[in-house]
């Protein structure tokens, strides 16, 4: 039996600003994960990747990356990832200041 | 202090136009990222975590207030009001936009200074003592030599694509405030017998995943061959150096694989072509360098009013025997300024205390500035007249915080609140070891102690020289952080030993407590340090306190 694929988002920076950001299930790019698209699929996950990579006027760096759904709404599985949905720990700069 | 001549300006100001032509062709989508990555790290731009970083150079940490306010006008203009002083005395700018760093670039050329060479495989900002020209301990400024290999490794076509990152580190005194046997290469100003200026030479110090202390290739250098030398030694890296491994890559493999007996037989041979291309003008070039570190005009002043206002201001007076130095003029004081708030992140500086600083450089200092690699700043000329007008303006700027050397007085890269290598965080386990130390109100009576933390095995924290080095890992997707005890970056320098199994996010603080409770019931009296202490008694001890469960399984 195939092994189960962990489900990902599709995230990267953005080429200007630098920040980071998550394919939502519309094909835009945003800044929030809980707006990100939950893909459960490898072989979906694998052709949005390579779109993606096309996209080097607009983003630097698209990776996949793991993820669960928890009351409707994505959410990292990895410290790192977390980190990345807000900020720095030490001031309230980056996406936490909206939040 | 060095100004930049003509040439020095129009080859700052043309990178500088090269590298926006080379944004804009990034951004048009001429360029691909990959592309693009190392242009921009050469202009020393990273992509981390959550924006780009631009980390900008403080060549060997001397800087003037003209400097220093142009960094806060950048810290205001186009990052978040603040900036961040590193291990490596630059200054990291951690939210820049990519279309607004050509701008910042232009504004640092205005003011003398760029960002080249500080990331890249190639010979990075040059570090030093940041008590240079000022230490009472010091033998020889070792800023004009700073300036001279800074001038000759920029750009430097033969080095600019190395094996990896190669850094060098040179100090002018006997105590080694700069770290040299944990450089690439390491240089200590010295005299010979016969009273001629030299350098003993160290090479394939270094920290990261393989730290190891430097070996002295040779004790005593003619002041002449320092560049010819310094070449030989690059070239016999370039050739032995792997290119295989990018762990394996940096000189200190090259010297641990082939023994620094065949590393200095290789380099003399090499010497001798390389020394017969060397036809004086550096010496020239030494010797017009010099000419711009003259001293400062010292002033005579009466001491009564220090004096009475440390007899009469305990605050004043904890600060002066803490945070002061000795100087070469025995009527003046280096003042180290804390970076270190208890609570604050280690290195910040927001735009306001920098200009703070700027003024009180300007108006008490003879307009110098240091930045050290223990993320602090130096205004090293200070009249003792002056000390107690700068200690109340610092007051008012929160910035008379009383504790270099001592156990808040932290070391602490970004980690991975910023940092994209790391593997967790730093700064909040700074912060909190500086409150809690703060509340128990030991830290007087502790002493020195440095504590040093790296969130990832690249070590940008230092973690293997600190007396307690503590070292953030992604241990199964938990931060889990290691301690290592008995470093020393010093003269005497060591490699900490790891103590045992980490610790986990909420367990470090209370461990480094235990550690610094079982140095409190060791010592031999109030005046044994810390790492004096561990060197008599050795590890056991500290880990018997470490992990007391481990004591009670066992008994």
């Amino acid at each position: 039996m195939a092994r189960a694929y962990t489900p990902k988002v599709l995230t990267a920076n953005r080429l200007i600003e630098g920040d980071v950001v998550y394919l939502n299930a519309s094909g835009e790019w945003v800044l929030f994960h809980d707006q990100a698209w939950l893909i459960e699929d490898e072989a979906v996950a694998n052709t949005e990747l390579a779109k993606a990579l096309k996209l080097a006027d607009l983003l630097v760096g698209p990776y996949l990356a793991n993820a669960e759904m928890k009351d409707g709404t994505p959410i990292p599985t990895h410290f790192r990832e977390e980190f990345r949905t807000k900020g720095p720990s030490n001031y309230i700069h980056g996406k936490q200041e909206a939040q | 202090m060095y100004s930049y001549s003509q040439f020095d300006k129009e080859f700052n100001q043309q990178r500088v136009s090269q590298f926006r032509k080379q944004v804009e062709r990034r951004v048009e989508g001429a360029l691909t990222e990959e592309e693009f990555r190392p242009l921009r790290l050469m202009n020393g731009l990273y992509l981390q975590l959550h924006a780009y970083m631009l980390r900008v150079a403080v060549p060997y940490g001397t800087l003037n207030s003209a400097k220093m306010r142009m960094l806060a006008h950048i810290a205001d203009k186009y990052d978040r009001g603040y900036g961040h002083f590193t291990t490596r005395q630059n200054i990291q700018y951690n939210w820049p936009k990519l279309t607004d760093v050509p701008d910042m670039l232009d504004a640092l050329a205005e003011v003398d200074m760029h960002a080249i060479q500080t990331s890249g495989n190639c010979i990075r900002n040059v570090t030093s003592d940041h008590f240079a020209g000022a230490a009472a301990d010091e033998i020889e400024d070792p800023r004009p030599t700073a300036e001279l290999l800074r001038q000759w490794s920029t750009d430097h076509p033969e080095f600019a694509f190395l094996g990896r990152k190669f850094k060098i580190a040179i100090t002018g005194s006997e105590t080694d405030r700069a770290v040299i046997k944990a450089h690439d290469i390491g240089l200590r100003l010295r005299r010979n017998a016969a009273g001629e200026p030299g350098y003993q030479v160290i090479v394939g110090g270094g920290l990261g995943r393989t730290p190891m202390i430097g070996k002295v290739i040779t004790d005593f250098l003619p002041r002449a061959d320092l560049l010819p030398y310094l070449e030989s030694i690059l070239q016999v890296y370039n050739v032995l150096g792997r290119r295989d491994n990018k762990y394996k890559a940096r000189i200190k493999i090259t010297v641990h694989e082939n023994g620094i007996d065949t590393i200095r037989e290789m380099v003399e041979e090499r010497f001798k072509v390389q020394r017969a291309q060397f036809g004086g003008f550096d010496q020239k070039l030494l010797a017009e360098i010099e000419t711009q570190f003259a001293p400062p005009a010292y002033v005579n002043a009466s001491l009564d009013g220090f004096n009475a206002a440390y007899a009469a201001d305990g605050a004043f007076r904890s600060f002066v025997d803490t945070n002061l130095a000795e100087h070469k003029n025995e009527n003046y004081a280096i003042v180290s300024i804390s970076i270190k708030k208890h609570g604050e992140t280690p290195g910040d500086a927001t735009s306001d205390q920098m200009r703070v600083m700027a003024d009180l450089a300007e108006k008490f200092g003879h307009d110098e500035l240091r930045i050290s690699h223990e993320q602090n700043v130096i205004i090293p000329h200070v009249h003792k007249s002056n000390l107690y007008d700068l200690y109340k303006a610092l007051v008012g700027a929160d910035l008379a915080t009383a504790n270099i050397g001592k156990i808040s007085d932290i070391i602490a890269c970004p980690g991975m609140d910023y940092c994209a290598l790391a593997t967790a965080r730093s700064i909040p386990i700074a912060q909190k070891i500086a409150v809690r130390f703060d509340e128990l109100k030991l830290e007087n009576d502790i002493g020195d102690l440095k504590i040093k933390i790296s969130g990832c095995i690249n070590a940008c924290g230092h973690h293997h020289v600190g007396h307690i080095g503590i070292l953030g890992l992604d241990r199964a997707g938990v931060e889990n952080y290691q301690i290592t005890l008995g470093g020393d970056g010093s003269e005497d320098a060591a490699i900490g030993e790891r103590a045992g199994p980490g610790f986990s996010y909420d367990q470090i603080v209370p461990a480094i407590e235990r550690i610094v409770h079982a140095y409190l019931e060791l010592r031999d009296s109030a005046e044994e340090t810390f790492l004096e202490t561990y060197r008599r008694t050795g590890l056991t001890p500290f880990k018997a306190a470490l992990y007391p469960e481990t004591k009670i399984a066992a008994e």
